[in-house]
Parts: C-alpha cells; structure tokens; sequence
C-alpha cells in the first residue's frame, strides 16, 4: 500500500492503495465517483474513459501509481451545469438508451472537439471506435459530434 | 402485527413509499377483466391493499407516478409515466417518477420483457390519468359553484373561465372524497401533448452527466466486495479449494462457497470477499480450485454442430400443419431444400452483472440491482431464502443494457446467499470475462428448410423444421423432447404468406449449456432462415424478391403495409449501381413486426453496407425518437450477431473471453439506419423493443446474394469476405 495524492477535477484526494490498483478503481471505490463506469478491465470497450491531463485514457488499465501530479477529468468533470456542447448536443439528439458508455462516450468525444473542433467523419471514426455500445447508439453520437462541432 | 402485502394500509404505503400527506391517491385493480384495469381511488383509509397505486397527488402538489417497468435503454422512464401525464395535464418536469420494486401492490406486470412495456399499460394507465383528472375538475367546479363544463384542466391546475385557478395540491383533499368516474373521457389523440410527441426523456441528462445511478453504483455502509469463481467448464462438481493465498491477498477478508441457480441448473462457485473490489480480484487470481468435470471436458461446438445436423433427419414435433405438405411437396414441379445455422451469442451488456445485497436481522433482506424482473425476485427469492413477506426489499435501478440477460437471477441468488453467510452487505461484480463465459447465452438453431412452388412459380408448400437445443428445457427439469415447444418453433407458423400446404417441426437437442432468452427470443435466428429461403423461392421463381412476397399477401395485413411501405422507402424500383444488391426480409413474433432492405456493394472480397431502411408497425407510438432509436440499436445488434465470432465451445468451456475475441460492431463499422413508423391506430399495438432484429440479417443476406450470387446459409459470417 502507498498513499498518493490524485488530482480529480480540480479536486485534490488522498488514498491509501496497492501501486497496481487500475485508476478506475480508485475513482469509484475510494473517491467515490461513480460516473466512470467498468465494462471490461482491458481496455476494449472505453466505458472507464477519462482525461488525464486532458488526454482521453482507459482508467481500468492504467495504474494509480503512473498518475503522478498529472490532473484527472472524469465525466463529473466535464461541466458543472450540464452544458458542454458535448453534453447539450448528446440531450438534443437523445443520444443514450441504456447510458452504460455514455461517460466513456462523451470523454472521448470532448477530447475529440478539442483537438478537431470541426472533425470530419473519418476523425470522429478513429476517435470512437474505442468506445463499445451494446444498445446501438453510434449514429446518433456521429450526429451529436457534429451537432457539438456547430454549438461551440 | 406483522407487515404483509396484503395488510399494508395506505398509511403505511405512504410512509413505505416516502410520500408525505398525500392527498389523491389514484390506482388500479388489476385482478381479473383480462388486465384491464378497474380505476379505484385509494385515497381512504382501507383495510387491505390489493390495489395497484400509480399516481399520488399530495397536498404541497408533489406528483409522483410509479413506473412498474426497469428502465433498460428502451425509454419507460419516459414512456409509462408518460401516459398518465398526458391525461392528467402535467408536464414530467412536473411530477416525481418513482421505480417499484416488486411490491405485491404494484401487480404482476413489473418486468421489462417482451416489449411488452407501453402496450400493456397504454390504456390503463390512461385512465388513471383521466380518473384523477375528472375529480380535480369536479373538486374545483364544487369549490367555487361552476359547471364543470366551464373548467379545464392544464400544466397541474384546474383553469375556470372566469380567470380563476387553483393548483392541483390545492384540490386533493376534495377530490379525494370523491367517487372515481365509471367510464373516465380520455382524451382525443389530436390533442396529445406528450404522447405520440418526440417528448425528451427525463433520464438523458442524468446519463449524460455520469449522475445516473446504475446498480453497480451502490455502495451502503458496512458494504464488502466480492469476486466470485466459477468453473470454465459446464457441469463441473467442486472438490475443494486452497485459499491460504487468496488470504493473504492485502484486503482479502473471507473465502465462501456460494451456488450460481440459473433455470434448471446450479453451479459450485468460490467467492473471495475484500474491503475493496480490487484486492477482491487479487484473492481470486490466487485461489486453488479442484474442480471434477465431469466428463464435460471434451464438449465442443463443433461436434455438437455435426450432432445437430445428424438429428435433421429425424421427423421432430409437428408444431403447425394445414393442408397437405407431404402430398404437395411430392408432386411439385419446382421444388428446392436449404439448410440454414446460426450461432450461440452472448448478451453482452456493458454494464457486468452486478448486485448489492443485505441480509439483517430478522429474515429480513434489501437488493439493490440493475435488474428486468424485480417481480420474480421478490416472488422467488421470498420462497428461496424463507423472507416473509414485506420483509424483502428490492430496488430497481437503471440497467446498463438488458437484451435478456436481466431476466435471469443467477448473480443476484450468489450475492443473496453470501450476504446470508457473513451477515454482512456484500456487492458482488462479476468480471467481463465471468459474464462472456458463464453465459446464459442465446442457443443457436439449425433450420432444414423446404419449399415447393407451381410451374407458373407460385409459393405451394413450405416447411421449416427447426434443430436445436431448447429454452424451455434449459428452464424445467420435467422438460417432454416429444410435445411441441413454441419457444423453439416462435413465429415460424405466424408469418402472413398465405401458402396453402405448411407443416412446420421441431427436433430437440438435448444440451448441458445454459440457454436463455436473448433481445428477441428464438426468432432472431428463425428469421434468418425462414426470411432467406423465402429468398430462394423467390428466385427459383424468377420473381422480383418483393413482388414474391407481396403476391403471397393478397389479403389486408399489417405485413403487406410494411412490406409496402419498405418498397417505398428505399425507392426499391429504382435500378441500382453497378455491383449493388438490394434484399428485404421481414419478420412478425410475439413482440410486433418489422422489416427491413438492406443495400450493399462488393467491396474487395467481401461487400460494404450501403444503406439500410427499417419500418416497424407498432398500430400506435407513444414516442416515435424513442422507438428509432430502438431500431436503430436492434440493428447493430443483430449486425454484431451475423459478423462478429459468437460464442463456441471447446474442451467443455467457452473460448471466448472478453471483447477482443467476443466483438461486438464498432463505431465505424456501423453505417445509419432510416427508421420509420408505421401507426395507422387499430385495436392493437405492438412492440418496439425487438422487432428490429429478426429480419435484419435476412435482409442483409438477401441482398448479398443480388450483388454476388452467393448465398449464405451461416451465421456469422465475415463480411470482408463474402
């Protein structure tokens, strides 16, 4: 067990953990926010997405102790009102059914309007396809990306 | 005196419920008239409570409305409250929604299954609206001396001509004493406000925002954590464990054996229980588990495949027959045979199976869970664990994806049986690679098909005898192989092509696998042969594929409208470019009825979907957005089930283990779907939930075939290489 000092939305937290302890773990269990969701624990379906130093990485795969001061963003994280353009384009376009990924989903996409705030279909196609949806709702995120684009 | 369902009186469902000074309280007895509901006012005080509330109005003006349905993706947190918001006059911003756990007053229907949500409460749940609306308007018309012709009700208050208005809690306490209207006026749908409306739904900023509680969100004081072991191969017997590494895992605390209860089967387990999910894990990795296979070991897909192809020629159960098959078959001029396979598939929710539960003192028991059947629970973990009735308490909370897997209680039994054992809250979570290995999993079927057509290339005899292990005997242990089993035969008899000779059969496969329902049931797998050889009729025929079935439907029918209206929508008449193919399947099941045409072009080796038109008849459509996106997901959920690996079997356990080798379709993998609806009114309404993917693979494969003349007759497939 170690104690390290995380940086989660601007937050500071203390946790007493095993170094190997996967991110995801420590933001669910110990921190206590639970809008980062576990879906797989290697890596393959980006439910645990989250920003770290606003770089979109898969917290169950990511050990607490290669955090270091970087600062975390999770889903929480992304507006205090709901009002990322990310966010008001995923509620117009109603984007979730079941909303298992929808953290996962939004990460990436916010990182994505980041990076290309006008992305095209193949930019939205490579950011994505990290991020798995049992429900079916890839076409409305594709829609809602590019709503995003128009809202910023 | 002992709580029991039956002797909860309103004073204690209110403080059960948490509701404080209610004032209207408006419910439902559903006993008998064929679940047509009897509207009752439940607002007195009443010596026994077998009705079902569904809205309380209270005093500060406070709405909630109870939904009996778990919200898995579909919409029912908008869709059922919904329905008595509209005749009720509020907006849902306007009212609480509050989500039964299977209390016995809350009645038989609380389950999300079947797409059976919105048409089983679409009119009761209207009344119950119009009743309570009924008595506000009477309550205010008496308050202030008008006819109640001159009020109206409207955004939670009674409105008079005159200017006057009082809010809807300002009316409670009188309306309350009044009698419920017999026949309550409900409202004409040309002045719907929220039902047939695109109307937001209320959850999508919660899930947007990472503020949706889902079970495996729930932590309670004192909470454990475990990890539970199973044996990789099917049938296995424990021998014994070595725990003493395990234990000494940091934050392992206790090593238990608990057993996974699944319809007929029961499986050993091993559980390591942490102060943290983590370590819980860790323990795991280090247990020593002795399992006796059984003879289970050498199980494989492939010899159960062949197995099931030998068992085709068996007769089987007859599960329809009209007119003569045999004879007409015999003496065809045209005739063809196909065999079709599909395989076992995995529901594969992202969110894995989970559950908090708590054991206290005095047989009493709490549940938190993602789950589609809290009414079962409460039913038969009472009668499992000896809970008196009251004493279990069960809440729902959003599902991170159902398909199914939610119906089946096997995760919830385990964390049941660990928290009896430690006395202790204990929340289980079962790893990605515990839920792709355990199943249940949707059971392949294999279909012999026949077909034979008149000289001028009418469709005469059909059949289509159905191979394949059961549902039915996954669930009984009295299981009769030699009665007709309609959970393997679903649809294949209801399908409106009027073929006058149709002998329909089923040949059972005895298996050791759990098999349940998936998104859909069995005509997800029926439909891909029975709509593909439709298709091969069609063509030994040398018919257009759309005017065959079209001159099979000379009667009015739900189906021929879809059909119709698919052959509009994709503009089917138009010729297409060069190396395209188009194909159109439908299928109509218990759930409802839909159809699609897929278009494709060969791409290299394989073929790119081009596009893809959908139409679902639900008759009528509380949320249309909703419903889309419903079919849109369908269909990248049956996508996945035609392209992606599946699930096999070898040395007695699945190989698949995760999502790099159990694939679901990816986001670009994933071309649009056009959605549309069919809601002409009629008496009844169908699903919306599943009728997006029986007919989607057919249509895939159909149209396959019309760009490369190669017909696929196995599923999956790899599409990149046709």
């Amino acid at each position: 067990m170690a104690i390290y000092e995380i940086n989660i939305n601007s937050k500071s937290y203390k946790v007493d953990v095993e170094p190997s302890m996967p991110l995801l773990w420590v933001i669910r269990d110990f921190v206590g926010l639970t809008g980062t969701k576990f879906g797989c624990g290697i890596a393959q379906c980006g439910a645990c997405t989250v920003h770290l130093d606003g770089t979109p990485i898969r917290s169950c795969s990511f050990p607490v102790s290669a955090v270091g001061a970087k600062q975390i963003t999770t889903i929480e994280g992304v507006s205090a009102n709901v009002d990322h353009a990310i966010q008001k384009a995923w509620i117009e376009l109603q984007v979730p059914q079941c909303g298992y990924c929808q953290s996962g989903q939004i990460m990436s996409a916010v990182a994505l309007l980041k990076a290309k705030p006008k992305p095209t279909d193949a930019d939205i196609d490579i950011a994505m396809q990290g991020n798995l949806c049992r429900c079916g709702t890839y076409q409305r995120i594709r829609s809602a990306i590019h709503r995003a684009a128009e809202l910023i | 005196m002992e709580k029991t369902a039956s002797n909860i009186n309103r004073r204690n469902f209110i403080k059960l419920s948490g509701i404080t000074g209610a004032g209207l309280m408006i419910g439902l007895s559903l006993k008998g008239n064929n679940g047509v509901g009897q509207v009752a006012n439940l607002s007195g005080e009443l010596p026994a409570f077998n009705l079902t509330p569904f809205v309380i109005i209270e005093k500060s003006g406070t709405i909630t409305i109870f939904n009996t349905s778990p919200e898995i993706g579909q919409g029912v947190f908008q869709s059922i409250p919904a329905l008595i918001a509209e005749e009720l006059e509020v907006s849902l911003d306007q009212v609480t929604i509050k989500q039964t756990g299977g209390e016995k007053q809350f009645g038989p229907m609380q389950f999300a299954g079947g797409s059976m949500s919105v048409r089983s409460n679409y009119t009761n749940l209207r009344k119950v609206g119009a009743s309570a609306k009924e008595m506000l308007l009477t309550a205010a018309s008496q308050q202030w001396n008008v006819p109640v012709t001159e009020c109206r009700a409207e955004g939670g208050k009674i409105l008079h001509s005159s200017g006057k208005s009082a809010g809807y809690g300002e009316l409670v306490e009188a309306a309350s004493k009044l009698e419920v209207p017999k026949s309550p006026k409900l409202k004409d749908p040309a002045d719907f406000k929220l039902l047939g409306k695109n109307i937001l739904r209320p959850d999508i900023p919660l899930k947007c925002s990472g503020k949706a509680i889902f079970g495996i969100d729930i932590a309670v004081p004192n909470m454990v954590y475990a990890s539970v072991a199973h044996c990789p191969v099917f049938g296995s017997k424990l021998v014994s464990f070595d725990d003493a590494a395990a234990k000494k895992v940091k934050g392992v605390t206790r090593v238990e054996t608990c057993e996974r209860i699944i319809g007929k089967y029961k499986y050993p387990a091993v559980a390591v229980i942490a102060d943290n999910y983590w370590a819980a894990l860790q323990g795991r990795k280090a247990l020593v588990i002795k399992w006796d296979h059984q003879g289970n070991e050498t199980f494989n897909s492939k010899t159960y495949e062949q197995g099931l192809r030998n068992l085709s020629k068996k007769e089987g159960v007859v599960a329809h027959n009209q007119g003569d098959f045999d004879t007409t078959y015999k003496a065809a001029p045209l005739k063809l045979e196909a065999f079709y396979e599909t395989p076992v598939v995995s529901h594969s929710p992202i969110e894995p199976m989970n559950c908090v539960a708590s054991w206290m003192e005095g047989s009493k028991l709490e549940i938190w869970a993602s789950t589609q059947v809290p009414g079962d629970i409460v039913d038969s973990f009472s009668k499992a664990y000896n809970v008196p009735d009251g004493n279990l308490k069960v809440n729902v909370l959003f599902n991170g994806g159902g398909f199914g897997r939610r119906l089946y209680n096997d995760y919830i039994h385990e964390a049941v049986q660990l928290t009896k054992k430690i006395g202790q809250p204990v929340k289980l979570i079962w790893t990605r690679e515990d839920d792709t290995q355990n199943g249940p999993f949707r059971p392949m079927t294999f279909s012999a098909m026949k077909g034979a057509l008149s000289a001028d290339g009418k469709a005469i005899a059909f059949q289509h005898k159905v191979i394949a292990p059961s549902l039915d005997a996954s669930e009984k242990e009295n299981y009769d192989p030699n009665k007709p089993d309609g959970t393997m035969t679903e649809g294949i008899s209801e399908q409106k092509y009027e073929i006058a000779n149709m002998k329909n059969l089923y040949v059972y496969a005895d298996s050791h696998i759990p098999y349940v329902a998936w998104r859909a049931v069995t005509s997800t797998t029926l439909a891909f042969a029975h709509e593909c050889f439709i298709d091969e009729m069609a063509v030994k025929a040398k018919k257009d594929p759309m005017d065959f079935r079209l001159g099979m439907l000379t009667k009015e029918s739900d189906t021929k409208n879809v059909l119709q209206k698919l052959k509009e929508v994709s503009n089917w008449d138009k010729p297409l470019p060069a190396g395209w193919g188009k194909g159109v399947a439908q299928y109509e099941f218990f759930a409802g009825l839909g159809g699609y045409v897929v278009m494709v072009s060969k791409k290299g080796t394989g073929v790119k979907i081009e596009k893809i038109y959908a139409v679902i008849d639900l008759g009528t459509v509380v949320n249309p957005d909703t419903v889309k996106a419903q079919v849109e997901g369908a269909a990248v959920m049956a996508l996945t089930a035609a392209i992606k690996s599946g699930i096999t079997f070898d040395k007695g356990q699945t190989v698949q283990t995760n999502y790099h080798n159990n694939q679901l379709v990816r986001f670009n993998e994933m071309p649009p779907v056009d959605v549309h609806i069919l809601a002409n009114g009629g008496s009844t309404i169908k699903g919306a939930g599943e009728p997006g993917l029986p007919p989607f693979a057919p249509a895939l494969c159909n149209a396959i075939f019309a760009a490369t003349g190669k017909r696929i007759r196995r599923l999956p497939f790899d599409i990149n290489k046709v």
